[in-house]
């Protein structure tokens, strides 16, 4: 189990304290897939950064399987469990493809290995195992690939963040299989920072963030119907793909 | 066959990736002397009469034939300058595997100056990969200087390989090209300089025949207290096209020049420079450290990668 306890974040902006994470309470039983939704600007990213020790906490403790892991790094956080996937995945010039599926999966693996996480997120392995990862993957491809480094980690925990910015329209699609597949088949603690209203179909519980704070937690089922038309469930132009395909 | 000692052995694995002498033509040279050779019935190597070097030959239509010429030095305040010739016939495909390792660990500064010039035949295509590597620990400097000269006739078509990762206190690598029509030149670089070490890289290829083309690429790494000077420049007298880049990681207190420079003497010459020079991007490192490396190991795997 996750659990944040009344942590807060700040930053300092011309001399001034900005508050992104105000004394934030949240809870992350084990097993579920929670989407965490809300706002622009409510502090979702922030959060899921603080999380993963991208950024440290200002106040506040952050638990893992009861473990006080708040003073943890980047590093010790991965090996107690955890995995991130970024927003923007970065580039590498050198690193192939495999390289980085290996690198996550933290040992030798096979090249058949290698492909079943690509074929997970709907890449065509073949064409992408020996690739680098650099300017000549396009943002989706890229977006993919980082998803599949998450799934190479098969750690108990792990975040999206959302893994839907930054992707043209036909990748959407795909994108929302590749998450009903990893719904399906695997059996970790998943945690996506996103607000298109097909992802949070799919979700166990809701959380929706607001001012830095968690402004509502519950079932699917009870939250969905009041979020959808908000810009916590956004509906955008892929119904209209899926209507004229 | 040739007994190699301990020291010969490494410093042959280092730059030639050989364990021992290899099949095909080669020449082995050690503390300056040439000390074994061997031929094929396409490819001699015959020594100058002056003992400066040697002429390699290679006769027109030669294929898949490989010619391997290392160079070790072991002992210290040992300085050379060799000059190695290669002939390379028309419609040849072969791969020249050259390099140099010096191991000093005395007090005398250890120099080899490798002056290499080639001559590519009409359509013959030709893989050239040339190591460099240092060790010892004495503070006797190792020093390499090598010159290549490259003349490409009609059709040809040259891949050059240089790598210089580690050992070498000071390099000044100078490499000169002329092009005809049809013929391509493409160099790959490698370079990791650490220490207080200094390394020059200078290029100059003429592109002089319709349709040739250059792609001049150099990776480096820049560590500690070590300077780094790239200089590309491409001359563009015939409708050809060429491209330079230079991509450099910098870190600690290194300094990284780059130079490039074009030079377009036709309305249809298309040349392109590029340069980058900047440390390690901090999301790469957040990357990594997520997969659960740490800071140091995922250092490593941008570096080695960047490097490849």
């Amino acid at each position: 189990m996750l659990e944040l306890k009344d942590v807060s974040y700040a930053v300092e902006e011309d001399g001034e304290q900005i508050s992104i994470i105000d004394g934030l309470n949240l809870k992350v039983e084990d097993g579920k897939f929670v989407v965490i939704t809300g706002p622009n600007g409510g502090g979702k990213s922030t959060l899921a950064k603080l999380i993963m020790g991208v950024n440290p906490v200002t106040s506040g403790k952050i638990y893992f399987n009861g473990e006080d892991i708040t003073d943890f790094g980047i590093t010790e956080r991965a090996k107690a469990g955890i995995s991130f996937a970024f927003q923007q995945p970065t580039r590498f010039k050198g690193i192939r493809v495999l390289d980085l599926l290996k690198l996550a999966a933290g040992k030798r693996i096979s090249v058949a290995e290698a492909c079943e996480y690509l074929s997970k997120v709907g890449l065509c392995a073949k064409d992408y195992i020996n690739r680098e990862v650099n300017a000549s993957l396009s943002g989706g491809e890229l977006k993919r690939i980082e998803i599949a480094t998450v799934l190479a980690r098969g750690t108990e925990f792990s975040i999206f963040d959302e893994p839907e910015a930054g992707i043209d329209l036909w990748s959407f699609g795909n994108l929302i299989q590749a998450f009903e597949n990893i719904r399906s088949s695997y059996s970790g603690t998943v945690v996506i920072i996103s607000h298109q209203e097909r992802i949070l179909e799919i979700a166990d519980e809701i959380v929706v963030i607001e001012n830095g704070r968690v402004a509502k937690q519950g079932p699917k089922e009870e939250l969905l119907p009041e979020l959808i038309g908000t810009a916590s469930a956004q509906n955008t132009a892929c119904s209209v793909l899926t209507k004229e395909a | 066959m040739l007994k190699l000692d301990e020291i010969q052995k490494r410093l042959l694995l280092e730059v030639a990736d050989l364990h021992t002498m290899p099949e095909g033509a080669y020449n082995l040279r050690s503390n300056g002397a040439s000390v074994d050779r061997s031929t094929t019935a396409n490819i001699d190597i015959i020594s100058k009469e002056d003992g400066s070097g040697i002429d390699i030959r290679i006769k027109p239509g030669t294929k898949n034939e490989s010619v391997h010429i290392p160079v070790i030095m072991s002992e210290s305040g040992l300085k050379e300058t060799v000059y190695n010739d290669f002939y390379v016939g028309d419609d040849c495909d072969v791969t020249i595997v050259a390099g140099c390792g010096i191991s000093n660990c005395g007090t005398g500064d250890s120099e080899h100056d490798g002056i290499h010039r080639f001559f590519v035949g009409k359509n013959s295509r030709v893989r050239y990969a040339e190591k460099h590597y240092g060790e010892g620990d004495g503070r006797g400097k190792r020093i390499l200087n090598p010159v290549t000269e490259v003349y490409q006739q009609e059709g040809s078509y040259m891949e050059m390989e240089m790598v210089q990762i580690k050992g070498v206190d000071s390099t000044v690598r100078t490499t000169k090209a002329e092009l005809a029509e049809g013929a391509t030149l493409i160099v790959h670089e490698r370079l990791m300089t650490h220490g207080s070490q200094t390394a020059v890289s200078t290029y100059e290829v003429a592109l002089n025949g319709e349709r040739s083309s250059t792609d001049v690429i150099s990776r480096s790494v820049a560590k500690d207290d070590s300077v780094q000077t790239f200089e590309a420049a491409i001359l563009g007298n015939a409708p050809c096209s060429g491209h330079a880049e230079c991509d450099a990681i910098i870190m600690d207190r290194a300094r990284v020049i780059a130079v490039p420079k074009l030079d377009a003497a036709n309305v249809d010459a298309a040349l392109i420079h590029e340069a980058a020079i900047g440390k390690i991007a901090g999301d790469q490192l957040v990357k990594l450290m997520s997969l659960g490396l740490t800071e140091q190991e995922a250092e490593e795997q941008i570096i080695s990668g960047f490097l490849r």
